[in-house]
């Protein structure tokens, strides 16, 4: 067994554990923080698939906002359960994600247009539904009908534990995906094809294919992410689940974790968020906008002064003290 | 059925608008172009702007010219700013890099002008008159600002191509690497090039103020459809920019009458999108 997977397994464990910790008053806050990393994780995962191949989509939005309103609106108007409901809104995302995808790629809409295009798309979703305002609430969101009672089939619980254990799941279940991406033929596929479409389609890479597939599988995850956040929350606000900031918050914790690695979305977004957090608790009510001031001032000096992320300049950093002669051999 | 005065009015407003955002466009085209970094946080530079306008005019009683010429130098010295403080550092990083940093500077302007200023709408008050022509109004707070925007894009399009510098900038727009191997240097072009672009934006928030009154998030309302518009008409390609705000903010105001103002926007995103598809080079742009 590797140093690594050792170190993995210890990690899972301490998160399952995480519950039965006894932290006094702060429990409830630490699990709500936690289920909330592990949600965001969990979509900065699924952004990072497309993401590391040179698609930079600042859809994320779009496809999070569909999710959880599909979701969310088929409960309260038809009292469909969010696991059917669930699965309409991935179905509708992954349509979504084709009806984009396809002229992207057919087109080569890619680098800084493929940026602004899914950028399109993301305003779109949320100006739609600030506009449909009749069922979705406009501006002002929409709390997900209460079922009352603890109910798996609504998927609503009073107990933060079970969304701890279900989300630390879904987090696990990500890392699996992102692995099983990671060592398949179709991360080569788009490896070359990040670096140059055409030599890639002339080496018998079916380009549109392997482009459209990562698309719709991140899309799809990042919309079960928005399915999970809303039962969680309960309440679905077109600001925070669609539109540019979302998909520039999401991008934001990716990069700066590094999404060249397994655990680079995870570390980034459990540092924003625990950063968002310590700020909001430190200036509460009274300097409004100083924790948010704070927050993108700091991410502009990690960006200027950490470009390979935290995870990758501290891995980097580990691997340059431990094995110097293999990375100056690499190097050479 | 909508009454066609009305439709006469929106379209004649959408002219107007139209003047502005090419403005903006432009300003944003030409960084983007010759730096080849796309600012996210390019409105939200108006936004400090229409502020610093607001508060000469309206705390410190500056007369409003000399109100909106420091608003120009105001937009000048941010734009040099923003490149020296964050572009210049990761010029040669990876471009999602270079992207977020003005990511992170949105987050920052927004959140600094919501702390500083509060969230409240605040407007520069004009008493100016207004004209009626056959039913149609045509008040002076559209026209001075679209008669001001016009001289503006001449100027500017004087400047890219009958002066050195501008020649310059083309240059570097065309071709990085040939560019420095004549002798210029790029730092310096980059830096007129923002400056320029900075005073773009100043001139834009003077002219907004016009019509609208700003608040921490004004960005936010202009920036995705400047990015659009920038986009849309073709890189470096001055005329591709204004044919394009014209259409852009013709999409906005008439849909906006017929439908909702989000309608308008929907539309606008979504003839956006389709363009991109059809027409990557922009709207003007031959088919290679």
């Amino acid at each position: 067994m590797t140093f690594g997977r050792a170190a993995g397994l210890a990690l899972v464990a301490l998160l399952a554990a995480g519950p039965v910790i006894p932290l006094g008053g702060m429990k409830e806050y630490v699990l709500h923080v936690m289920v909330q990393i592990f949600v965001w994780s969990f979509i900065g995962g699924a952004w990072s698939l497309m993401g590391r191949f040179g698609l930079v989509s600042l859809g994320h939005g779009a496809f999070l906002g569909l999710g959880a309103y599909t979701a969310t609106l088929l409960w309260n108007f038809y009292g469909l359960t969010p696991w059917i409901g669930g699965v309409a809104a991935v179905a509708l995302t992954a349509v979504v994600a084709v009806i984009v995808a396809y002229p992207c790629s057919r087109f080569q809409v890619v680098g800084h247009y493929f940026a602004l295009v899914t950028l399109a798309v993301s305003e779109v979703v949320r100006l739609l539904i600030i506009a449909e305002r009749n069922w979705t609430g406009g501006s002002l969101g929409v709390s997900l009908k209460p079922a009352g009672r603890d109910s798996l089939l609504a998927m609503q619980f009073a107990d933060k534990r079970v969304f701890y254990y279900a989300g630390l799941v879904l987090w696990l279940l990500g890392l699996w995906v992102w692995l099983r991406v990671d060592r398949s033929m179709a991360r080569s596929a788009m490896e070359a094809i990040g670096e140059d479409e055409t030599a890639a389609a002339s080496v018998g890479i079916h380009v549109t294919r392997f482009k459209i597939g990562i698309t719709v599988l991140s899309a799809s995850l990042t919309a079960v992410g928005g399915v999970a956040y809303a039962q969680y929350i309960s309440y679905v606000n077109p600001d925070t689940l669609a539109g540019i900031g979302v998909s520039l918050r999401i991008v934001f914790a990716v990069v700066l974790g590094g999404m060249y690695s397994l655990l680079g979305p995870t570390v980034g977004t459990a540092l924003t968020i625990a950063l968002a957090e310590y700020l909001r608790v430190v200036f509460g009510l009274k300097f409004i906008g100083m924790a948010e001031t704070i927050y993108g001032l700091l991410l502009i000096l990690f960006i200027i002064f950490l470009p390979a992320g935290i995870y990758g300049s501290l891995r980097d950093l580990v691997l340059r003290l431990w094995s110097p002669p293999a990375r100056a051999a690499a190097k050479a | 059925m909508i009454d066609p005065i009305f439709l006469a009015e929106a379209a004649i407003n959408g002219i107007m608008l139209g003047g502005i955002l090419a403005l903006l466009a432009l300003g944003l085209n030409l960084i983007f172009g010759v730096i080849d970094i796309v600012w996210i946080a390019y409105v939200d530079l108006v936004m400090v702007c229409m502020y610093a306008l607001y508060f000469l005019v309206q705390v410190y009683g500056w007369p409003f010219w000399l109100g909106a010429l420091a608003s120009v130098a105001v937009g000048a010295a941010l734009g040099v700013g923003v490149h020296l403080l964050i572009i210049s550092p990761i010029l040669g990083s990876a471009p999602i890099n270079q992207f977020l940093a003005t990511g992170g500077l949105l987050f920052f302007l927004q959140s600094s002008a919501t702390f500083l200023w509060t969230t409240d709408h605040k407007s520069v008050r004009f008493s100016l008159p207004s004209w009626e022509l056959g039913g149609i109004f045509f008040p002076a707070t559209r026209l001075i600002p679209f008669a001001i925007s016009i001289v503006a894009l001449v100027g500017l399009y004087v400047f890219l191509t009958r002066t050195y510098m501008g020649t310059a900038i083309r240059a570097v727009s065309q071709d990085r690497e040939a560019m420095a191997l004549m002798g210029a240097s790029p730092q310096r072009i980059y830096l007129v090039t923002s400056a320029v672009g900075g005073l773009m934006a100043g001139l834009a928030g003077a002219l907004l103020t016009f019509q609208y009154s700003v608040h921490p998030f004004f960005g936010g309302q202009f920036g995705p459809l400047t990015f659009m518009i920038c986009v849309l008409g073709g890189l470096g390609n001055m005329v591709g920019a204004f044919v394009a705000s014209f259409i852009m903010s013709e999409i906005i105001s008439i849909a906006g009458v017929v439908w909702s103002t989000e309608m308008g926007y929907v539309i606008a995103f979504v003839v956006f999108i389709v363009m991109m598809f059809v027409r990557p080079g922009g709207i003007l742009a031959r088919r290679s």
